[in-house]
């Protein structure tokens, strides 16, 4: 820590990994994160890294597969059609219990959709990003030292765990500068990963990774096997910002830009004498409900602002399991919700007897 | 005389093969080879999707599971992690030629320094015996029951002819294991493959023409016979390009 | 003080530079900044802006949708902000640019001849930083002296004799008097 840059979000984060010991990032052009690839081309040689850009985004995430089967931090990074071209080899490393980081810019869809700042992949992120029963961890920074302070924790829970970390930003995050401290520089923690396919030296039996078990039983087991783990994940990684809560009566949900957004009409909202709050989720899986669950006990009632039509709503709602109501504003496709919008929604709530 | 028994480059496991199937012979090959070089301890392999996905479970080094085509591109993550490994991948036609088309060609353009063991087969026989892009004209399966009509269904793939043209190809050669003479050749050339990796001399690839009795619905010598008779023609054995010298770089 | 400024012109008038070296103030002030850039598909031509936003606090959201202070370099962008501007809010536009009236009594407006200054001095292509002179002298949003190191900081090392020439842009446009 010490010197402060002025930075992309896009370029802080892949400086953000280089520090965190990631020397293997495989790309693909797509904007709004384009910036991650020319960055990672500018530095890795320099450093004795390997920086790739792959001929699609399917072989990016699987040659992320087989860096990291061989027990290296590898990242991949890319937006939203080409998160979706990924889900396949996130899959198959989810399946294989192989750790890495990948980040998702988001933008507007679906299909091509725009290139302007979105929250619409939050499903794919947190409900199924491939096919099978799986999770990944999902972190949703809201500033661009927000990004850089999580990735040191995406790379680290990834390993800790064993399985994939996403890092879910978007397109206003990526392409904005603002201010950014970084960590030393530190070496990936040495060892520890005895399942990686490093050669047997000779000295042991063969390490293989592997996502295929054709005895329904035993595939469950492994399944059953891993979602220990993630309710390990559940009790131990989330994280969560509360402002503002304590006195709340109207308690805002947002993530990510958007929060920063809500926050803004939380304080417009305080300075004309109305008890709003905000919680964000800074884990969206795992999600805060316990936190939710409990704000809801006391509010009269959640506004969930996202830019999708609504979709982390629906965990709020669970969370919230009916202890008071839950509406939801939203914009979507690239328009960005502003300030005052939000606050004619808390006014709105406010106003009401609910 | 020297004793005839099973390379310690292959597991105790069994085979899942079918009977008159050639995989068994390209699997002892490979793990012959990798044996005769010493290279078992640094060996990293990575299994296709397709009959040999379970490849994973007989070769005697650290292996990893690719998703259907994708074998290259893993290898080329495993290969840029520790370039001191000797990375391997055993891919059939549909995975390598097919679904795998892209990953295959541009690691073959990059000269990813790996090795590509190639079954070619003419047909998908994991599925159960649909058209590969390998199936030859007129050639029936179960998705071409009136046989390969090119008009519709487009003409088989020569990808050791189209490999040898990229510039990062250090070796590409197509041989068969349908005979004594032939499965020497074929292991001279496979040697030669991971023998130019040794050497960082760029991408190597063996096309292995080989049988489904299976699923052409042949007996393994009628298997045999109709190899010779129909795929070496539109398949010609030899070598189709050599750099092992200078290396492609 | 707080800055809350969106600049917009057409891609290539160095729109985003502008926002750059007004965000750098903020750095070398040690405050919060932040800089947002509004992008299109291509990359020169289209419209370009940027919110720039500088506080004490950490800041929320970065779009600036009604600025304190507007600078526009083009006829669209000035159709498109003007009414965007808060009321005591400050317009600062390149006249040799934009011919407008503007009819607007509760901004204070700064029109600048700053391509034609350029030109006339020979400091061709750096009209923008004769533009972000007058802002510094309209505004007061920070120090010519801060101004001036941010502006170093953004003139790349292989672009270093461009330097000398850019900081005399930024003094002409200080020295401007509206009449």
């Amino acid at each position: 820590m010490g010197q402060k840059f002025l930075m992309k979000g896009n370029e802080a984060i892949a400086e953000a990994a280089i520090r965190n010991g990631c020397m293997h990032f495989f790309g693909y052009p797509i904007t709004p994160q384009t910036e991650v690839s020319a960055y990672m081309s500018k530095v890795m040689p320099k450093i004795g890294g390997t920086f790739l850009q792959a001929e699609s985004e399917i072989a990016a995430i699987n040659m992320v597969l087989g860096a990291a089967s061989c027990g290296v931090r590898a990242m991949t990074s890319s937006s939203s059609p080409g998160i979706s071209l990924k889900s396949e080899g996130v899959s198959y490393i989810a399946g294989s219990d192989v750790p890495c980081v990948i980040l998702n810019v988001m933008r507007g869809g679906p299909g091509l959709g725009g290139i302007q700042p979105s929250q619409a992949d939050y499903w794919q992120a947190t409900k199924a990003l491939g096919h099978g029963d799986f999770q990944l961890i999902v972190l949703a920074p809201a500033t661009v030292q927000e990004i850089v302070d999580l990735m040191g924790t995406a790379f680290d829970l990834a390993d800790q765990y064993r399985m994939p970390a996403l890092i879910l930003a978007d397109g206003m995050l990526g392409q904005m500068m603002e201010p950014v401290e970084f960590p030393e520089k530190k070496e990936a923690p040495a060892g520890a990963k005895d399942y990686a396919t490093t050669g047997t030296q000779g000295k042991r039996k063969p390490n293989i990774i592997n996502s295929l078990y054709l005895q329904a039983p035993v595939l469950e087991q492994t399944i059953r096997d891993r979602f220990a783990r993630y309710e390990q994940v559940k009790q131990n990684e989330v994280r969560v910002e509360e402002y503002a809560c304590d006195d709340a009566e109207i308690i805002t949900v947002a993530y990510g830009a958007t929060a920063r957004v809500v926050k803004g009409a939380v304080d417009m909202a305080r300075a004309e004498g109305i008890k709003a709050g905000l919680i964000r989720p800074i884990t969206v899986w795992p999600f805060p409900t316990e936190t939710i669950a409990k704000a809801a006990e006391k509010a009269r009632g959640m506004l969930v602002v996202e830019m999708s039509m609504g979709q982390m709503v629906e965990d709020v709602r669970l969370a919230v399991n009916g202890r008071c109501g839950v509406s939801f504003f939203g914009r979507t496709g690239g328009v960005v919700p502003s300030p005052a919008e939000v606050l004619a929604e808390i006014k709105k709530l406010a106003g009401g007897t609910n | 005389m020297a004793e005839f028994k099973k390379t310690s480059g292959l597991t105790d496991a069994v085979f899942h093969y079918c009977p008159g199937c050639t995989h068994g012979i390209v699997h002892r090959l490979v793990g012959e080879v990798m044996e005769e070089l010493g290279i078992l301890g640094k060996a990293v392999g990575v299994a296709p999707v397709g009959c040999a996905v379970m490849a994973y479970d007989y070769f005697n080094c650290d292996m990893i599971q690719a998703p259907h085509g994708r074998a290259p591109a893993v290898a080329t993550g495993a290969k840029r992690a520790n370039p001191a490994n000797i990375v391997f991948t055993y891919q059939g036609d549909g995975d390598l030629a097919a679904i795998g088309t892209a990953e295959t060609v541009h690691a073959a353009t990059r000269g990813e320094n790996i090795t590509v063991i190639f079954i070619n087969n003419a047909i998908y026989g994991m599925t159960g015996g649909q058209m590969a892009p390998t199936t030859l004209a007129g050639q029936v399966t179960q998705t071409t029951p009136y046989g390969r009509d090119v008009t519709r269904a487009g003409f088989p793939i020569r990808m050791s002819e189209m490999l040898a043209t990229l510039d990062g190809v250090a070796y590409a050669e197509r041989v068969t294991v349908v005979d004594v003479p032939n499965v020497r050749k074929a292991k001279a050339a496979i040697k030669k493959a991971f023998q130019a990796q040794l050497e960082g001399k760029g991408f190597s690839i063996v096309e292995v023409l080989s049988t489904c009795p299976t699923n052409w619905g042949l007996a393994p010598v009628e298997a045999v016979k109709w190899l010779k008779e129909n795929m070496i023609p539109h398949y010609p054995l030899g070598c189709y390009q050599d750099r092992t010298e200078k290396g492609v770089f | 003080m707080a800055v809350n400024m969106l600049i917009a012109g057409f891609g290539g008038q160095g729109v985003l530079f502008m926002g750059k070296i007004v965000a750098y103030t903020g750095m070398i002030e040690e405050k919060e900044v932040s800089w947002l850039p509004s992008y299109g598909p291509e990359m020169r031509g289209g419209t370009a802006n940027c919110s720039i936003c500088i506080d004490d606090k950490p800041i929320g959201c970065p779009i600036v949708l009604n600025p304190e202070t507007l600078i526009v370099m083009n006829r669209p962008s000035y159709d498109k902000f003007v009414n965007e501007v808060v009321p005591g809010g400050v317009m600062v536009y390149d006249s040799t640019l934009i011919d407008a009236e503007c009819s607007r009594t509760d901004i204070r407006i700064h029109p600048i001849p700053a391509t034609k200054m350029a030109n006339d001095n020979g400091l061709h292509g750096l009209g923008n930083i004769i533009v972000l002179g007058q802002v510094l002298k309209a505004t007061g949003f920070t120090s010519f002296e801060v101004l001036s190191q941010a502006l170093e900081k953004c003139v790349p090392a292989k672009k270093a004799h461009l330097l000398e020439p850019n900081l005399q842009a930024l003094r002409l446009g200080y020295e401007y008097t509206v009449e």
